[in-house]
């Protein structure tokens, strides 16, 4: 509880959640509030489909195409990064999309996908090499890519003092080889979708790399986009990028087209 | 669900299970992580689910180069099999909706593993606390039915309070009187669960108001000890006690970055 200002005495959020309030609303709950919250529930689920037909895929993405090298890339900064230097190395092939919605963001719908949109698709490499048998997830190794703002990275020095942007990685136990950049350390965390495919990977003991750019530029950027580089020696990356100084003048490309669109001006 | 580390399930028969409360100031959280820290606990798996925000990290426990690297999740469990002893620390809240079916899921396998004994340690908001509260210990124990017939005899030779019970509803006169835990996260409900199941489950909370806990944290595994005697017993200055739990390295800048010299 706090006292404010004016005389009021307010809740103050607690670090632990809000659990109390929720134990008071299980308790009013009617049926219909019931029947609300699962179709909400059903609403929010993620679908799997074809993007150009709209029809859900009829087996799993690995199963349909198991792969030794699975790279995610999450926010317009870690997407421009691969689009440009990965994607724009070798023929890819678009094999499926997830379509999703909840309160606070939906996926886009539109054809012609520029990072800074919402959207998830899935891209397979039609030369790569296909491993597998019954076990495809021993044989996989997952990269993420995703930035994160400055400010959340705690120093003991002031965050104004650090050369941003920078890059820190994350691995499970079973990623043996080298890592591009120092590891992440204490007390620093991730969460979300990054760390959610992190501890999955951890648990079921899949060998997987997490590389975080902190950036003091959230929005799509050349310099954090480059920051990203020092990845391109990994071996999760080896022999998927072929040309670095076309990629750079595609990337400016991107970065060109993204500012015109968002010029309150125009 | 539980995921081991290695190859097999280890056997924890008969062990005792420290767990934390997501609850006020995370108090319970930081006292298993002293538990953790001090007792040097090594990790034999994980309790897998989607009930908590996820969340990852380097291994907060770390004291060299050497073993600050392993990757830790947001619930794991640890285990001292000199001592029976296995901790589960929980480093995240829950997603709305979901501390019930993680309350069942937990329960669930509390039971398949047949632990001996549940401690939850836990927290309260202080400022909740009636006149007598006020004036009396910050510290409450709880205990489930099955666990009063084993351990009543011990808890009464350390006077310690039991919770009281207050108003069911307080803005009524003539509510009915039942055991509230206001800002104790899941802690009523595992408590009632277990009531319900016949598990033996003990509850130590303290009163506290969110700000720098780690005060708050070492008061709690003291009252732990005084049961359980996790770590020799001493003198009962204050001073002592800080000194003889280790800290985590993770409890770093639990307030955030330095400050811009420029500010000054």
């Amino acid at each position: 509880m706090a006292a404010t200002f004016f005389g009021e005495v307010v809740k103050a959020p607690c670090r632990a959640g809000t659990e109390d309030e929720e134990e008071e609303e299980g308790r009013r709950e009617t049926p219909e509030d019931r029947e609300v919250r699962r179709q909400l529930a059903r609403k929010r689920e993620v679908r799997l489909l074809r993007r150009q037909t709209k029809t859900s895929l009829e087996v799993s993405l690995l199963e349909k195409y198991p792969c030794s090298k699975f790279i995610i890339a999450i926010g317009n900064n870690a997407v421009a990064f691969l689009s440009s230097f990965v994607m724009n190395s070798g023929v890819w092939e678009e094999v499926g999309c997830a379509k999703l919605w909840n309160e606070w963001c939906r996926t886009t719908d539109t054809i012609h996908l520029s990072p800074t949109e919402a959207f998830c698709v899935f891209y397979h490499l039609k030369s790569s090499p296909s491993v597998f048998g019954s076990c495809p997830r021993k044989n996989m190794q997952i990269t993420i890519l995703t930035c994160r703002h400055v400010t959340d990275y705690k120093t003991s020095e002031s965050t104004g003092c650090l050369p941003s942007p920078f890059l820190k990685a994350l691995k499970t136990q079973n990623f043996r080889d080298p890592v591009c950049c120092s590891l992440l350390e204490q007390p620093n965390i991730v969460h979300d979708l990054p760390a959610a495919v992190l501890s999955y990977c951890q648990v079921w003991k899949i060998p997987a790399v997490l590389y975080l750019c902190y950036t003091d530029v959230m929005k799509l950027d050349l310099i954090t986009v480059e920051a990203f580089k020092p990845i391109l020696s990994s071996r999760s990356l080896k022999g998927l990028v072929k040309n670095v100084p076309q990629s750079t003048e595609t990337l400016k490309k991107l970065m060109t087209t993204n500012e015109i669109q968002s010029n309150i001006y125009t | 669900m539980f995921v081991p580390c290695g190859e097999s399930v280890p056997d924890l028969m008969g062990f005792t299970l420290l767990m934390p409360a997501v609850s006020v100031g995370n108090v319970g959280q930081f006292a298993i992580d002293l538990i953790i820290s001090t007792l040097n606990m090594s990790k034999i798996g994980y309790f897998y689910t989607d009930c908590l925000v996820p969340m990852v990290g380097n291994n907060p426990y770390a004291t060299a180069e050497e073993n600050s690297t392993e990757l830790s999740i947001n619930t794991e469990v640890y285990s001292l099999p000199s001592r029976k002893l296995v901790a589960l620390q929980l480093r995240s809240i829950f997603i709305k909706y979901k501390s019930k079916p993680f309350c069942e899921k937990l329960l669930s396998w509390v039971k398949s593993s047949s632990f001996a004994r549940v401690i939850v340690l836990s927290s309260s908001h202080s400022y909740h606390r009636n006149d007598l509260q006020l004036r009396s210990t910050p510290f409450r124990y709880l205990l489930t039915p099955s666990m009063q017939k084993s351990v009543q005899n011990k808890i009464k030779s350390l006077n310690w309070e039991e919770m009281e019970k207050s108003p069911c509803i307080p803005e009524i006169n003539d509510s009915e009187f039942c055991i509230r835990i206001p800002g104790g996260g899941i802690t009523k409900a595992l408590y009632d669960e277990s009531c319900s199941k016949e598990i033996q489950m003990a509850v130590l909370l303290k009163f506290v108001s969110e700000g720098d806990n780690i005060p708050d944290a070492l008061g709690l595994v003291e009252y732990l000890n005084e049961w359980l005697q996790i770590i020799k017993p001493c003198s009962d200055e204050p001073t002592a006690s800080a000194l003889r739990w280790k800290i985590p390295s993770s409890w770093r800048l639990l307030f955030g970055s330095g400050l811009p010299p420029a500010l000054f």
